[in-house]
């Protein structure tokens, strides 16, 4: 479980995020939506620690990512995360951007770490790819590399932040898919989208953020069909 | 005029065993000074992107005085510059001490163009992974700063072997300094010099060579 109480994040003199209450339960599809700058790409950073926080707290599986003595390398083998911009190690192949991370951070064997690289990149779908370059894969294909490279680490949580935007519009369906195929095998996932098709159908949850504020959270039929926030009507008026 | 010289080539093929063992110093004070200077080299880049405000302007003293004074003063500076503070480096000390300073100051600037061209999101993906830091470091970011800097590399380890040959004017006997010795020795200065030219010139093509090939097998992509 993530809880994340009264959480505060500064960049300098900018606030970023004016207090967020958030607790996602295991198993739990959680959509975050809102516009540009609103703060949803940084809380992710905060929830497993990329970003330190300036007041709150986040907790993952009781343990507070914040906190002094917790082993942030360690705690973040539980949360994968897939970006934006598709961060493939470029001289890896692809097995090898797949084994690396179970290898040199869980100390798994290398005949182990490939086996394991091998069933996730069947796993989205890219066995023909094993020994191919990132260079030599498409954006799609490259995103769901990144999401093999997660999902290899075994995490209990994924982390998505925006991990279609900035694809070819031809390319989000196949992330889209994979996205879809993690939620359907149970996956606990946060994922911060521009796709409101994939918010609605997918998700348990949607949470609409502004201006650093989560303005409001709730089953897709109610923030899609009759939001309580008029910010959050107002953004959907204007995405549709 | 007429010109009456006559060449003699024996007293130089003679003596080629001798040159061809002091091109081996050439190469071996050429390698060391890069190793030393890829070494400190990659401390000056990193200290020029985020040290200690005093340490990274040392760093770019460094890289300046490297990259904008001739070559030469660089070596007077170990040999008579240190000396006029009573410091007396052997001659192969200097010459390794002034190589291994010019090479850090080059390859410093391109370490820091390398690390600039990996973009940050590299770091973060890594991170985010679970790797520490120093992993990050070593298995992400380095391997692709490598392949960045691997071409001028190769250029400055050619420099490096060319630049040596200033060593003769502080008396040190690498292949310019033997070939300097041999041909005022006999006389046949044009022959000594002509022969040691093109030893330089197999010498930089091999490396060029070498170069290349390991360029195909430690980069797939
Ligand atoms: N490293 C940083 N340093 C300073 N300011 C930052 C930094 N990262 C983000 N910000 C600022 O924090 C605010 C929130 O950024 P964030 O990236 O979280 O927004 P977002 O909701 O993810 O937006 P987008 O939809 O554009 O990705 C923005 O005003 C942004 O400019
Ligand atoms: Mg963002």
């Amino acid at each position: 479980m993530i809880e994340i109480k009264e959480l505060h994040k500064y960049f300098g003199a900018l606030h970023v995020l004016k207090g967020i209450d958030l607790n996602v339960k295991k198993g739990e599809v959680l959509s975050i939506i809102g516009a540009s700058g609103s703060g949803k790409s940084t809380l992710l950073y905060c929830i497993n620690g990329l970003e330190p926080i300036q007041q709150g707290e986040v907790k993952v599986d009781g343990v507070s990512v914040h906190a002094k003595d917790t082993d942030l390398n360690k705690l973040r083998t539980k949360m994968g995360m897939v970006f934006q911009q598709w961060n493939s190690f470029p001289h890896l192949s692809a097995l090898e951007n797949v084994a690396l991370a179970p290898r040199i951070v869980k100390g798994k064997s290398k005949a182990e770490s490939r086996e394991i690289a091998r069933a996730q990149l069947e796993h989205v779908g890219l066995s023909d790819k094993i020994d191919v370059y990132p260079s030599a894969l498409s954006g799609g294909q490259q995103q769901r590399l990144a999401i093999a490279r997660a999902l290899a680490m075994e995490p209990e949580y994924m982390l998505f932040d925006e991990a279609t935007s900035a694809l070819d519009p031809e390319l989000v369906g196949e992330v889209l898919d994979t996205m879809r195929l993690l939620a359907e095998e149970g996956m606990t996932m946060i994922c911060v989208t521009h796709e409101m098709g994939f918010a609605r159908d997918v998700s348990d949850r949607v949470a609409y953020f502004h201006q650093g504020v989560m303005e409001e959270i709730g089953p897709p039929e109610q923030i899609f069909g009759k939001p309580e926030s008029a910010h959050t009507a107002k953004f959907l008026a204007n995405v549709r | 005029m007429n010109f009456d010289y006559t060449f003699h080539w024996r007293p130089v093929i003679r003596k080629l065993p001798e040159l061809l063992e002091a091109s081996l110093v050439t190469l071996q004070i050429s390698v060391l000074s890069m190793i030393i200077g890829i070494g400190i080299g990659l401390v000056l880049a990193l200290l020029r992107m985020g040290g200690p405000k005093y340490l990274s302007w040392i760093a770019t003293a460094w890289v300046e005085t490297a990259r904008n004074t001739p070559a030469l003063f660089q070596l007077f500076f170990f040999s008579f510059g240190l000396g006029a503070f009573g410091l007396h480096l052997t001659p192969y000390l200097i010459v390794l001490a002034g190589l291994s300073f010019n090479n850090a100051g080059y390859l410093a600037e391109n370490f820091r163009g390398g690390f600039q061209a990996v973009p940050d999101t590299q770091m973060r993906a890594a991170r985010s992974l679970g790797m520490s830091t120093t992993q990050a470091y070593t298995r992400i970011i380095i391997p692709q700063v490598f392949r960045i800097v691997y071409h001028p590399m190769t250029n400055q380890l050619v420099w490096a072997v060319l630049m040596s040959s200033l060593a003769m004017i502080v008396g040190f006997r690498e292949l310019a300094g033997e070939t300097q010795a041999q041909a005022f020795k006999t006389f046949r200065i044009f022959e000594y010099f002509a022969v040691t030219a093109l030893i330089y010139y197999v010498m930089v093509k091999m490396i060029l060579g070498i170069s290349r090939l390991l360029s195909w097998r430690l980069f797939r992509y």
